[in-house]
């Protein structure tokens, strides 16, 4: 005898999507409610993958604390370590060299690069698309060799330290890059006829999951998912970092605030990234990579805050200092958290495909919700 | 030119010199169904290979190509694993319904194989309402779907289930409507007649226009009724996990797989005849010189070539587009495929009275 399916006084049905499911990247719990195939309610519930980096990191000297924080948002590793080296240097009152600034800026951008082509594969699969995510996946391995020869790593850089960059680029760094933007520049076309184009994508991605510019806020979303509501964020814009207001480049805005804006968002901000390195690749100045720091650092009695843009949004570092060698107290303002907040005012009467194409356009990723 | 037909005759006529006539038709009988069986696993291998390598080459990779030659066995391999696996039946599970809705599947796909001209006179059983049998048949899938998805008692199966009547019911109608604008043109109900009356040109060449809109409509509509993308809601993996059959493993679940892919190759089939000539060979008029060279490929090569070359439209369907929301699913059949369809078989009806085709 078949039992009766749980559900709720009304007739709606609780259904629990994931923490083991395809379309939640990873280990996110959703306890949606539906009637029928329209959802009421969503839920999102966290905790599978909490590792508290946070309180890990107090117990870590400021140079180690950094190659923790990789392990956060993986796909913007770089950015992640650059914000926590910034934060560092803030409370350390040093000025690094030009060099291993436009050293770093160089690493942000590819990484934004290969974070949203990891998104936009993914994204496509969401919508039941497979094939651009092994069209996304030829130009990402392409950054990943460049970052594998220069960094040593694939993911997990580790390659910012307080004071500068771990070491120096590798000779080959421009060549390859040059390549990469070549090769990336002959292969957008192929991605407007793929999957931007496409009659049923834009069916699927325009009018749904609606977040106006004031819910942006409210919700505190940051990123793209905020620019594709037409709310100014861009950190690079507003706080400037690093070398960010000497360059030329346009913070992407899209009005529309639904799914296709926030794809549009992210599909132009790859073009963006791509002149900022062509603005950098041949004039990376000489000198030294790395400032000369104490070989144990200490920060001052304090507090010191740094905020970057990662490739999902604003990125903040928080570290309450008591004068010793390691921090007295971490905070990360995590963009993806605040993000997935909206999604149960954004999912609401939709239907439950649109949900997954909402959660694509989030670009969600749960090491960074959930430390 | 040569063809099955004689080897069947061949076999024929040497049974009823060594048997009485009720033991050659029983054993003609047993014969046949050993060759639809092995005709069945062979292009369920074949089938799926061929999706992977397509998959493979749309995707800029390799797909399979470790086991056997060129990754030939690698489908045979798979097979073998699926069933040493345990056949799992969840506790909760209407176990009688359950396991009954796989072999549903199976046999709503073999006996769809019956009225089917696999080459000139090689045909299992000459119908003379074919096309009629062909269409209630392949109505009956959308019951082991639904069996499958209730007695599973999960969440994803039964609204996979659920989508998959509504979407195979509705895309029946215009489905249907196509075939019948066919219908209409040879006037038979009878697939070997309908080939017959092609031996002049193709349908789709003969028609004009409104057969190439029955054409596509066609395709897109039985895209929709095997549950393929970007029709695929019944499975949706980024939503439903894996839909209808998430409860199901091991041989229960390659039977819904391999029904999958005999299914896309019997309408791909029914495809080919109706409006590719079948095994009828590429003629043009009355120009004899081409049909006689057209004539010395075999049938069974013009039958099953067009055959795949359909089969090989919807794998490309299925490796290109994003998946349709289960609205605009609806939508596309009923406010746009179905009034077209009918406002095309008036069209053609038009034309066959009046005799407007070539």
């Amino acid at each position: 005898m078949v039992e009766e399916i749980a559900s709720t006084a009304d007739g709606n049905i609780i259904l629990n999507l994931g923490p083991q499911h395809p379309a939640t990247h990873g280990v996110l719990h959703l306890v949606i409610t539906i009637n029928g195939e329209t959802i009421q309610k969503v839920e999102p519930h966290l905790g599978y993958i909490h590792r508290s980096i946070e309180k890990m990191c107090e117990s870590l000297t400021y140079r180690q604390f950094i190659y923790v924080t990789s392990r956060m948002d993986y796909l913007s590793s770089h950015i992640n370590n650059h914000a926590c080296a910034l934060c560092v240097e803030k409370g350390l009152q040093i000025e690094i060299p030009s060099r291993s600034q436009v050293i770093r800026v160089l690493m942000d951008e590819l990484t934004r690069i290969a974070s949203h082509e990891l998104w936009w594969g993914a994204m496509a699969m969401d919508l039941g698309a497979f094939t651009p995510f092994f069209h996304a996946f030829r130009e990402r391995e392409a950054i990943n060799d460049i970052m594998e020869e220069t960094c040593g790593a694939r993911l997990t850089m580790n390659y910012m330290v307080p004071g500068g960059v771990m070491q120096d680029i590798h000779p080959n760094f421009q060549r390859r890059v040059k390549e990469f933007i070549t090769l990336f520049k002959s292969k957008v076309s192929e991605y407007n006829e793929l999957v931007t184009g496409n009659i049923i994508f834009q069916n699927r991605m325009k009018g749904v999951g609606n977040l106006s510019a004031a819910d942006a806020i409210s919700f505190g979303c940051t990123g793209p998912t905020a620019r594709g509501s037409g709310v100014s964020c861009d950190i690079r814009k507003l706080y400037p970092y690093e070398i960010y207001e000497k360059l030329d480049f346009e913070e992407i805005l899209e009005s529309d605030g639904d799914s296709f804006a926030r794809y549009m968002v992210r599909v132009r901000e790859m073009s963006q990234s791509i002149s900022i390195i062509e603005q950098l690749i041949d004039n990376i100045p000489e000198g030294d990579f790395q400032a000369k720091t104490k070989a144990v650092l200490k920060l001052p009695k304090g507090e010191f805050y740094q905020r970057v843009e990662t490739a999902r949004g604003d990125f903040g570092v928080y570290i309450v200092s008591e004068g010793g060698t390691t921090p007295y107290r971490i905070k990360y303002r995590s963009p993806g958290f605040s993000n997935l907040s909206a999604l149960d005012h954004m999912a609401r009467g939709s239907k439950l495909g649109d949900l997954v194409a909402m959660m694509g356009t989030l670009d969600l990723v749960i090491p960074d919700i959930d430390r | 030119m040569w063809s099955f037909s004689k080897i069947s005759k061949l076999i024929d006529s040497w049974l009823s010199v060594n048997f009485s006539s009720t033991w050659t038709m029983v054993i003609e009988m047993v014969i046949a169904g050993i060759a639809v069986i092995t005709l069945f696993a062979l292009l369920g291998l074949v089938l799926v290979l061929m999706e992977r390598r397509v998959a493979a080459w749309i995707q800029i990779r390799l797909g399979p190509n470790r086991v056997g030659p060129g990754g030939m066995l690698q489908s045979l391999a798979d097979t073998l694993k699926l069933l040493v696996k345990e056949g799992m039946t969840p506790d909760g599970a209407d176990k009688f319904l359950f396991n009954l809705a796989p072999f549903i599947a199976m046999i709503v796909a073999m006996l769809l194989m019956a009225p089917i001209a696999f080459a000139s006179n090689f045909q299992l059983w000459d119908l003379n309402i074919g096309v009629l049998y062909v269409t209630a048949i392949s109505s009956l899938m959308v019951i082991s779907i639904l069996m499958a998805g209730w007695a599973s008692n999960n969440k994803y199966s039964l609204m996979g289930a659920m989508r998959s009547g509504a979407q195979i019911v509705s895309y029946e109608l215009s489905a249907g409507l196509s075939i019948m604008s066919i219908v209409v043109l040879s006037g038979s109900l009878n697939l070997n007649e309908i080939i017959q009356s092609q031996a002049d040109g193709w349908w789709l060449f003969k028609g004009h226009i409104p057969v190439v809109i029955a054409f596509i409509i066609f395709i897109i509509a039985v895209t929709a009724e095997t549950n393929r993308a970007p029709f695929d809601l019944a499975e949706a993996e980024s939503e439903l996990t894996a839909g209808f059959h998430t409860e199901y493993s091991g041989m229960k679940f390659a039977l819904f797989f391999l029904a999958e892919y005999i299914n896309v190759f019997i309408v791909c089939a029914i495809g080919a005849t109706l409006f590719l000539g079948g095994w009828m060979p590429f003629h043009i008029g009355h120009w004899q010189a081409f049909n006689h060279v057209m004539d010395f490929i075999p049938s069974s090569i013009w039958f099953f070539g067009k055959t795949f070359f359909l089969i090989f439209l919807i794998m490309w369907f299925r490796w290109t587009f994003p998946r349709l929301r289960i609205d605009q699913l609806l939508d596309l059949e009923w406010k746009y495929l179905l009034p077209i369809s009918m406002f095309n078989i008036l069209l053609i009806t038009l034309m066959a009275i009046l005799g407007w085709h070539f």
